[in-house]
């Protein structure tokens, strides 16, 4: 049987690059080592992958490179588990598997001519990283577009280079924010709901999508409702323990959904269809 | 159909399971213990037990309990340790197999099987590849058993769906009719003599066999959803230690786990059964678990079967009233009493 039609064969890739963006996230630039399989590969922002070390086992992980840069696939990996413990001991050159692209995609197209208000947290940022990139490399389509991203530290927060590029753009405005005061720390100060309210965005033909913990998800959606912005307006991207990631072996469903196929990303007025399990 | 019905005599069938088992991997109920029958490969002399409902449904001949998915090996760079390759192969294979014996439960828990596995938008190469080399031989019930609900979730006793050769019982054995073109092929074989005469009998004996439908499960999705933020699921499954027995025996279960087990420079990535009733199903990296006790475990556990799959599914329950969940719980919670409970509250 060949191997495209088989969704539990991994592709094998190898690492190009690992980036250490803090102490406990690394990103790996990955290539698949069949050149016309990465020629071919295609995906959609917001997709994930799982990634495998062939006897450690497989986690998910969104493709946090855009496809408008398809010189490598991106993953940014929080050190949390077993496997991505492990994922954390590969250098440039070892091998690793990939299975996807996974999962559905943010509705960038329903977004043509809206203002865009990226809300990250943390390893959150990982995924609006890739469509910001895809925005930004199709910047006529959008609106304004703004991104207000925080982590706990100024040393938690992900890519730093980008991050200073994406300060310097005129096309774009960046608000960074940290929990608390920190030495030489000029920026913003606050948890990222309190500074979304602070800030307070108007609706007008806006789409806010957020990612981060569990937590300042849960906040950044009460802040977003209450600066008036619908339940279609609003876009996040859920996690689940997934292990086939193809809507078969049960774990990841809400209801009816499967966040591995269904999702990762939901708008609110989807998830409020759902039952009350996240 | 009755007019290509063939007699197959009790004592002949021993002689053609063996000859089937020149072609095919035949698995037939078995009694290993004064309570306990399992399918088994057969093997000649067993003893058969085929007038009882087995003690395991037969999902596990189609969806092993534990299969190899691929085998990796890695190899060094001899000159850089430092670098290693690692290859990956498939491990799929599909021998022709007869399940021999199965109830109409068990054909119709693989039909559960087919819409998620072979006809849903990921199709499991696994399942699909055996699913296509397996014949089913289905004996109908003509004596259910009192946990036995098949009727109120959509089957019956006599019901023929998912079978490729339907078995009758008669006087002096089984009249057999074929289902598919599959079941058909078997009658070939020697040990099905000209059934006419015993045509009418069988028709009879499924006329004969009652099963009342026990519960009004109409409008239970929408119950269920209902229900859902409700204290009674913490009253429903208070009796549960989360042993997960139900999920086990069932013949619509399918959750699986995915993990490697390496030795040396070799390994394999192992596909094993999993149920939702465990805390770890759902328990993520960060330590984060959306069904972290048996409450939520138990409500989604009904919720899937009732409600979502049957959403998912054009109605299909996740269920097919074999009542072996009933059977295997070793503190008596009986799923037709909960359903009845949503009903009432619902």
């Amino acid at each position: 049987m060949a191997n495209s039609i088989n969704p539990f064969l991994p592709k094998i890739g190898t690492v190009l690059k690992v980036v250490q963006e803090t102490p406990n996230i690394k990103s790996f630039q990955v290539v698949l080592n069949d050149q016309e399989r990465m020629k071919s590969f295609r995906f959609e922002p917001g997709q994930a992958a799982q990634l495998s070390i062939f006897g450690v086992g497989e986690a998910t992980f969104v493709i946090n490179s855009p496809p408008t840069r398809m010189e490598y696939l991106q993953f940014s990996v929080m050190q949390a588990g077993e496997v991505t413990e492990r994922i954390h001991q590969l250098k440039e050159g070892n091998p690793i598997g990939v299975r996807g692209p996974l999962g559905n995609w943010f509705p960038y197209e329903d977004m043509k001519g809206k203002d865009i208000y990226f809300i990250g947290g943390g390893i959150g940022m990982a995924p609006l990283r890739t469509l910001l990139l895809f925005m930004l490399d199709n910047r006529k389509d959008y609106g304004e577009i703004t991104l207000l991203y925080g982590a706990r530290s100024p040393q938690d927060l992900c890519y730093k280079e980008e991050v200073k590029e994406w300060e310097a753009r005129d096309d774009m405005e960046l608000i960074l924010t940290v929990d608390r005061e920190f030495p030489e720390w000029d920026k913003r100060v606050g948890l990222v709901p309190n500074v979304l309210k602070e800030l307070a965005p108007s609706p007008q033909n806006k789409v806010a999508i957020t990612c981060g913990p569990p937590i300042m998800i849960r906040f950044t959606l009460q802040a977003l409702a209450e600066l008036g912005f619908k339940d279609d307006q609003v876009i996040t991207t859920l996690e689940r323990r997934m292990k086939c990631g193809i809507g078969l072996c049960g774990r990841c469903n809400i209801g009816t959904k499967y966040v591995c196929i269904d999702g990762p990303v939901f708008s609110l007025a989807q998830l409020k269809e759902l039952p009350p399990e996240l | 159909m009755s007019n290509k019905g063939r007699f197959l005599a009790t004592d002949k069938i021993p002689g053609l399971l063996k000859r089937l088992g020149g072609t095919y991997r035949v698995f037939a109920p078995v009694k290993v213990s004064d309570t306990v029958i399992l399918f088994h490969e057969f093997k000649e002399g067993a003893q058969l037990a085929l007038n009882k409902q087995a003690t395991l449904p037969p999902k596990e001949i189609l969806f092993p309990q534990t299969e190899c998915l691929l085998s990796y090996t890695y190899h060094k760079d001899p000159e850089n340790l430092e670098k290693s390759e690692v290859q990956v192969e498939e491990t799929l294979e599909a021998l022709p197999t007869i399940i021999f014996g199965a109830r109409p439960c068990d054909a119709r828990g693989l039909m559960v099987f087919d819409a998620v596995f072979n006809d849903g938008q990921w199709r499991d190469p696994y399942y699909k590849a055996r699913r296509k080399a397996t014949t089913i031989v289905t004996i109908l019930c003509t004596q259910p058993e009192n946990t036995c609900f098949c009727t109120s979730v959509g089957g019956g006793p006599t019901n023929t769906e998912g079978s490729d050769l339907v078995l009758t019982p008669v006087t002096g054995g089984y009249f057999a009719e074929p289902a598919t073109e599959k079941g058909g092929a078997l009658l070939q074989d020697e040990a099905f003599a000209l059934g006419h005469n015993k045509a009418d009998e069988a028709r009879e004996e499924r006329e004969k066999v009652s099963l009342e439908s026990e519960l009004e499960l109409d409008g239970i999705a929408q119950c269920l959803l209902e229900l859902f933020s409700t204290d009674f699921w913490k009253q429903v499954s208070a009796k549960c230690i989360s042993c997960g027995a139900c999920t086990y025996v069932c013949p619509t279960c399918y959750c699986f786990n995915i993990t490697d087990e390496t030795a040396g420079v070799k390994g394999e990535r192992i596909r094993t059964w999993d149920s939702c009733m465990f805390y770890q199903y759902t328990l993520e990296a960060s330590g984060h678990n959306p069904r972290p006790t048996k409450v939520e475990r138990y409500r989604n556990r009904i919720g899937h079967k009732f409600s979502y799959h049957p959403t998912n599914y054009e109605g299909m329950f996740g269920c097919t009233g074999c009542g072996r969940c009933i059977k295997a719980c070793p503190v008596s919670l009986d799923i037709r009493q909960v359903l009845r409970e949503v009903k009432v509250h619902g």
